[in-house]
């Protein structure tokens, strides 16, 4: 009763407060930042300096998030990095590298079950200017992160035969579901497609449809399809403008995302956002830490930026967002400043340098 | 029944073939190697042994073979199969056999395997599953799969001469294995709102898929074979079939192996397909990846596919879709279903009658550039059908 009272309470304040949004507060925004390793440093210093270039009201506060031995013995993330992002909610973090070694987890593994990262949102754009063989790519895949394919349950039942367990539950269907809505209408989308096997995994993928459909009912001015996920590969690869925001369990999300990422060029250009409990949102960029080209100012900024922008937007600042991401792609279509790994040969102060002009330019 | 097949390679080898139909060909050299088969320690080598499977039903000179039109364009598309037979006189007859998603009972689909059992070869239409209704039981296609032990689906991408695509020339063959992984429907809800569902993977059928993905690149001269999987995940069961893949490469010197997680895969087919050339993977990223390669070349309409095991071979195609929304509108692309039954007219020998047919078939669309619907055009399928007949009958007066 009490948990059906509190439940109609969050649910109406959502919709005063879309999630994700600050209405009211002009004052700085204070954001934890997490250079990460490789080229991690470099890339923070640039988008820093892009965000000084357009006054964004943002106030980086930096954190080490490279794991230590905790007191269990187990590998935790540093309790002053866990506070500031507690503190902080927003984070925007680099390329991290997994040491190996054995015991040592990865560190983005980490971190998901840290501030229990549920969703992973990655918006795919195409970039005028970089040119690959599909245009007019305008499209967020969302994916359920804490279940699914990736419980890591799996046992050898007799020798040479291995049942991996795939876990879906009604309480994380449901979370990501509602997300996805209240995404798609803070950011002014039409439609949610729910991308789902359920013709083969009846019950698990029936489960996920199911607490979709009862979310959509919810959200009647967001419109709500289904369709297979070998429909979706299939028609992705022949026309991708007909998808808008993607909902999906975690191995559908997994391989869909790194698709979408390479219709518009890969890795080193493709945003990405980790929503979590208690209003934590982590942005990150999802390419490498790329140690052969570390230190020697030739990173592109790009992906960190676009994450970067994406935070602007999840903080309901539309337009500082929308004057860096212009300013960025303007620097990109122009092709004077490209960095290596898009075809050009400037360095990664350069770039930075052009898009803190450009910015400045844009009103 | 392999001295007939050899005849027919060799007759095949001296008829004039199109430039389109030349590089489509599927006819290869038996293979040198002296490899034993799966199971015993004779004989010749495993994929070859599958190339003629279930070829068994011939009778005074003529094939039986057990059709499935299935739902949606299914029975439409089959009509027009047996209209193209009957003008390029193949000696094939079909044994129709009824299941739909309309009709409820399992005696169906029991007659359905019973009849496939019995001629060894079929041609296939998909099958709807009505997944809202929870009285509907197991997917009826992957019912056939698995009580027939289609273990291996084969399908090739290649870039159709003639049609405009994003990507500049493709030519890849995905070997998926067809019967257990994600597909063994073994689910339960414990807890209510809590449900498990089993993905398996044996080493037996591991080791089946990788040496048929092997075979099939030695037999068709085929340099690279890629495994994909998702290991540093799932680390004990895609870990067993990447390591049964790595055992089998090790049988395989002259063949190049790689292996690569699906996510990359994935961005990597939509970035520079040209680099893959065998494929072979569990379940279900061979559907997510059919469906990538099939959209890369043009879509569903167009790529055939077979499902091959040790007793039985079924064609249908690449994506298996039932295409229920276009239906009965005469809109629907045959180029799928039609190579498809050419690809079965191979596997039975008859060589000549499948060139005729595909080369027909590609010369409809390279030369005569009919475009249904789902290619960008406002061709029906009758157009197709017809300028595809006026060509067999054209050629098969030469034979």
């Amino acid at each position: 009763m009490a948990a059906g009272v509190i439940r109609s309470l969050s649910q109406g304040l959502r919709r005063i407060a879309p999630f994700g949004s600050r209405l009211y507060s002009d004052e700085a925004r204070t954001v934890t930042l997490i250079p990460g390793d490789g080229i991690g440093p470099e890339i923070s210093a640039a988008v820093q300096e892009i965000f000084a270039a357009a006054s964004a009201p943002i106030k980086w506060e930096t954190s080490d998030v490279t794991a230590i031995k905790g007191p269990g013995g187990k590998y935790i993330i540093p309790p002053e990095a866990q506070e500031s992002m507690n503190r902080n909610k927003i984070g925007l973090k680099g390329p991290l590298k997994t040491p190996v070694g054995k015991g040592h987890p990865s560190m983005n593994l980490l971190l998901r079950k840290t501030f229990q990262l549920y969703a992973n949102v990655r918006p795919c754009k195409s970039i005028e200017g970089y040119k690959t063989p599909y245009t007019d790519v305008d499209l967020v895949t969302i994916r359920e992160n804490t279940e699914g394919e990736y419980s890591g349950i799996e046992h050898m039942i007799v020798d040479g035969v291995v049942q991996s367990i795939k876990l879906i539950t009604e309480p994380a269907s449901r979370k990501v579901a509602e997300f996805a809505f209240d995404f798609a209408r803070a950011q002014g989308r039409d439609t949610v497609t729910a991308v789902h096997k359920a013709n083969i995994m009846r019950m698990s993928d029936g489960l996920f449809l199911r607490c979709c459909r009862e979310v959509a009912e919810e959200y009647k001015d967001i419109k709500f399809e289904e369709m297979y996920l070998d429909t979706v590969c299939l028609n992705m690869v022949q026309d991708p403008t007909q998808f808008d925001v993607l909902v999906m369990p975690n191995l559908y999300g997994d391989i869909l995302s790194d698709l979408c990422a390479g219709l518009i060029g890969g890795l080193g250009v493709t945003p990405s956002g980790n929503i979590g409990a208690d209003g934590v949102a982590i942005f990150e960029s999802v390419h490498g830490t790329a140690p052969d080209i570390a230190g020697k100012d030739l990173a592109n900024p790009t992906a960190l930026l676009l994450s970067a922008v994406m935070m602007l937007r999840h903080l309901g600042l539309h337009d500082h967002a929308r004057r860096i991401e212009t300013a960025a792609f303007e620097t990109i279509k122009e092709g004077k400043a490209l960095t290596g790994d898009l075809g050009g040969k400037a360095k990664c102060s350069d770039f930075t340098r052009e898009v803190s002009q450009k910015v400045q330019e844009i009103e | 029944m392999a001295a007939v097949w050899q005849k027919c390679s060799v007759l095949c080898r001296s008829l004039p073939a199109t430039a389109a139909a030349k590089a489509f060909s599927r006819s290869a050299a038996p293979c040198s190697l002296q490899v034993r088969d799966f199971h015993s320690g004779a004989g010749r080598c495993y994929s070859q042994q599958l190339a003629t499977v279930g070829a068994s039903s011939k009778y005074g000179g003529r094939y039986t073979v057990t059709m499935i039109p299935g739902d949606g364009i299914g029975p439409e598309l089959m009509g027009h199969v047996k209209d193209i037979f009957r003008y390029a006189g193949v000696p094939v007859d079909f044994e129709e056999v009824q299941i739909t998603s309309q009709e409820g009972d399992e005696e169906a689909i029991e007659n359905a395997i019973t009849a496939i059992k019995r001629n060894g070869v079929a041609l296939k239409g998909g099958l709807k599953t009505l997944h809202l209704d929870p009285s509907f039981g197991v997917s009826r296609n992957v019912a056939v799969r698995v009580r027939l032990d289609l273990f291996a689906n084969v399908l090739r991408c290649k870039t159709f001469p003639g049609l405009p695509s994003r990507h500049g020339d493709i030519d890849i063959v995905i070997i998926r294995e067809n019967t257990e992984g994600e597909y063994t429907s073994l689910e339960h809800e414990n807890v209510p709102g809590v449900v498990e569902s089993y993905k398996i993977i044996t080493a037996r059928n591991s080791n089946r898929i990788a040496r048929y993905a092997f075979e099939y690149a030695q037999r068709h001269g085929r340099k690279k074979v890629t495994a994909v999987h998702k290991a540093n995940i799932m680390k004990m069961g895609d870990g067993l079939f990447l390591e049964c893949c790595r055992k089998m490469s090790e049988e395989f010197p002259d063949i190049q192996y790689e292996s690569m997680i699906i996510d990359n895969c994935s961005m990597q087919m939509v970035s520079r397909p040209q680099q893959f050339d065998v494929m072979v993977m569990p379940n279900l990223y061979g559907n997510i990846i059919s469906n990538i390669g099939a959209g890369l070349v043009g879509g569903p309409g167009l790529v055939p596919g077979e499902n091959i095991g040790e007793q039985y071979a079924v064609f249908e195609t690449a994506t298996r879709n039932t295409g229920k929304s276009i239906a009965g509108q005469n809109v629907a692309n045959p180029t799928a279903m039609l190579l498809a039954s050419a690809l079965m007219l191979e596997h039975l020998g008859l060589d000549k009658y499948a060139g005729l047919i595909e080369n027909a078939v590609y010369k409809a669309l390279a030369e005569n550039k009919i475009r249904t619907p789902d290619l960008g055009g406002q061709h029906s399928t009758v157009d197709m059908v017809q300028t595809i007949v006026k060509e067999v009958e054209a050629q098969a007066d030469k034979m």
